[in-house]
């Protein structure tokens, strides 16, 4: 016995070291490609940012002046997204993870069609959402009609995300609470999704980096205007349309371009970094972990 | 066993659950012990999870103010019986509960008591603690708010009297707003004991509450349950022989036969412990002794 696994250890050892040399190879090159993009994006941009273009409304197409009008679109749109989607995410999850029987088929058939809504192509939400937010409910190319259209794009993330987390709270507590005389609408109300809420958190900023880096929906159905909005109702122009139309639209542009990119990949890396952070004080404070569907 | 006996042969055992004490007869007023009250008064009942049939036709009266043991071999239906007393059975997917459950002479089966307000009066202590991964205080506040306690200072009241009767608040009174799972397995069962007793129940049912924890922990949890048995009615699963003759007034043992839950023997402890009516009952006192 001895012998045997002595004899086949080395072998095994030296394929796995093999591996592990593909592997290591594999992610630094995606590494490297990441640094890439991000140092090449910081060369260019970083010069670009100061207080004034962040605050200053953009001149002659974009090519002089700032973004500030642009920053508060992007902030309208994505709040407009978001208190759309997380409660009618945390409503349709905890239907389908408490009160549906464990193996109904309406359950499947909600979780196939999330499945499905969520490989749909973004321009498809764009020109759905063009022809029933824009035309149909008469909203025309606003922010609320841009807002709405990502909140049913990340609505298949956000019910995953909140509806594995709600399943992540262990079926004991639900059983504890329940023998402690709660009725089961306060169990799920002040027990569950209280617990599920640092999943939840993190699916919503998920969510919200994936918003923030559509580009094509909001084309259809926030439109390009870059004058400050008055209201919802305003046509606005999102951060990641303004790096597109800067970069494609407008000769001449390209310093601004980058200026705007760097403001959008940091909101983006922060956006991650609390989803890491968050995710890892929250499985050591309650030792439960945050399943995500990255 | 036959559950028409079972009345006759509980009142014979209290006499017989005297015999130690026999020998100072005049000690105590026969007036003390005279009422003998049952709280709960099972007759014929039957647990099923589809085919399995994991109790059936148990009858067996369980007295109050007193710790009744139930033993027996692992799947022969203790905790379904615990779980039918505070009708949590109803959230158990597949569970068919029928037969008759009176507790203060109502017909818990038959809906005649509000489930939550039953749960409330019947506390239950699982084998794996299982505090709210939440804070110490917060544990008690969810419970006691739901049953209509709102104000704060009666809220830390009932916490800490709780806590104090289950010899906690000495280690936890620093750390109240601390996470309940950074308790020792110990420490989290006394503490769900104690979220137990803060809703005042009448009784406690505890599926084998030691069985998760160490020598030392599971001493002190069953100091609590002496300490608890006069005035709560206790109703405690255990595989553990010598403890369910510590802590037991009265045992009864349950036996799977023929692939059912069936109640061998039940009556006070003394009597069923030092002569065991049944055969069943010997060889199984004598092979765990052994
Ligand atoms: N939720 C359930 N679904 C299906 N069958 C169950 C369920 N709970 C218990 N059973 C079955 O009912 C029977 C009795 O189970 P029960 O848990 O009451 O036994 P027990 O005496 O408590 O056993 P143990 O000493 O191992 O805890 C077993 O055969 C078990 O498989
Ligand atoms: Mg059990």
């Amino acid at each position: 016995m001895s012998t045997l696994t002595s004899a086949a250890n080395p072998s095994r050892g030296l394929r796995w070291d093999a591996w592990a040399i593909v592997l290591w190879i594999g992610a630094g090159l995606i590494m490297a490609a990441f640094l890439w993009v991000l140092l090449d994006l910081l060369g260019r941009g970083l010069g670009q940012i100061s207080w004034s273009f962040i605050t200053e409304a953009p001149e002659n197409a974009g090519r002089a002046g700032g973004i500030g009008p642009i920053l508060v679109s992007t902030l309208l749109i994505l709040m407009v997204c978001l208190a759309i989607a997380v409660p009618l995410a945390v409503g349709v999850a905890v239907f389908l993870s408490e009160l549906l029987p464990h193996r109904s088929r309406l359950r499947r058939i909600v979780q196939i069609s999330l499945d499905a809504l969520a490989a749909v192509p973004s321009v498809v939400f764009g020109l759905f959402g063009n022809a029933f937010f824009c035309i149909q409910l008469g909203l025309g190319f606003s922010i609320l009609s841009g807002g709405l259209t990502l909140a049913c794009m990340v609505l298949p993330l956000l019910i995953r995300t909140t509806e594995s987390s709600i399943r992540a709270v262990p079926q004991r507590y639900r059983l504890a609470a329940t023998a402690l005389g709660m009725t089961r609408s306060r169990v799920i109300l002040r027990l569950v999704v209280p617990l599920a809420v640092p999943g939840i958190v993190v699916g919503t900023l998920l969510a919200l980096g994936r918003a923030m880096a559509e580009t094509v929906a909001l084309v259809f159905t926030s439109g390009y205007v870059d004058r400050m909005p008055g209201s919802l109702l305003d046509s606005g122009r999102s951060l990641s349309i303004h790096v597109f139309d800067l970069a494609m639209n407008v000769p001449g542009g390209d310093a601004n371009a980058y200026g705007a990119g760097v403001v959008l990949i940091f909101a983006l890396l922060v956006i991650n970094g609390a989803v890491l952070c968050l995710a890892k004080t929250w499985k050591a404070r309650s030792g439960m972990a945050i399943t995500a569907a990255t | 066993m036959p559950g028409k006996d079972l009345e006759s042969e509980i009142r014979h055992g209290h006499h017989g659950g005297n015999v130690m004490t026999v020998a100072q007869p005049c000690i105590e007023p026969a007036a003390h012990r005279e009422p003998e009250r049952h709280l709960w008064c099972i007759s014929d009942l039957t647990v099923s999870y589809g085919e399995v049939i994991a109790l059936s036709s148990v009858s067996l009266n369980i007295k109050e103010n007193s710790v009744t043991a139930v033993i027996g071999p692992s799947g022969c239906g203790k905790s379904s019986l615990l779980c039918c007393l505070n009708r949590l059975t109803d959230f158990i997917p597949g569970c068919c509960v029928s037969g008759r459950i009176l507790m203060h002479s109502k017909d818990i089966l038959g809906g005649q008591i509000d489930d939550t307000r039953l749960r409330k009066q019947v506390g239950l202590i699982f084998q794996k603690p299982n505090p709210f991964p939440l804070s110490i205080r917060r544990n008690f506040e969810l419970p006691l708010r739901e049953h209509g306690i709102r104000d704060r200072q009666e809220i830390e009241h009932i916490m800490q009297s709780t806590l104090e009767a289950t010899g906690l608040w000495k280690e936890v009174k620093d750390r109240l707003n601390k996470p309940a799972h950074q308790l020792s397995g110990g420490q989290q069962q006394r503490l769900c004991i104690a979220r137990a007793l803060s809703l005042r129940p009448d009784a406690l049912l505890m599926d084998e509450p030691c069985s998760a924890l160490d020598p030392i922990s599971s001493g002190q949890v069953e100091e609590l349950v002496l300490s608890l048995r006069e005035r709560y009615t206790i109703v405690i699963v255990t595989h553990n022989l010598s403890q369910a003759r510590r802590l037991g007034t009265d045992v009864a043992l349950f036996w799977l036969r023929d692939g059912k839950g069936t109640l061998v023997e039940s009556g006070p402890a003394s009597q069923v412990f030092e002569a065991p009516r049944d055969d069943l009952t010997k060889l199984y006192l004598r092979g765990a002794i052994a």
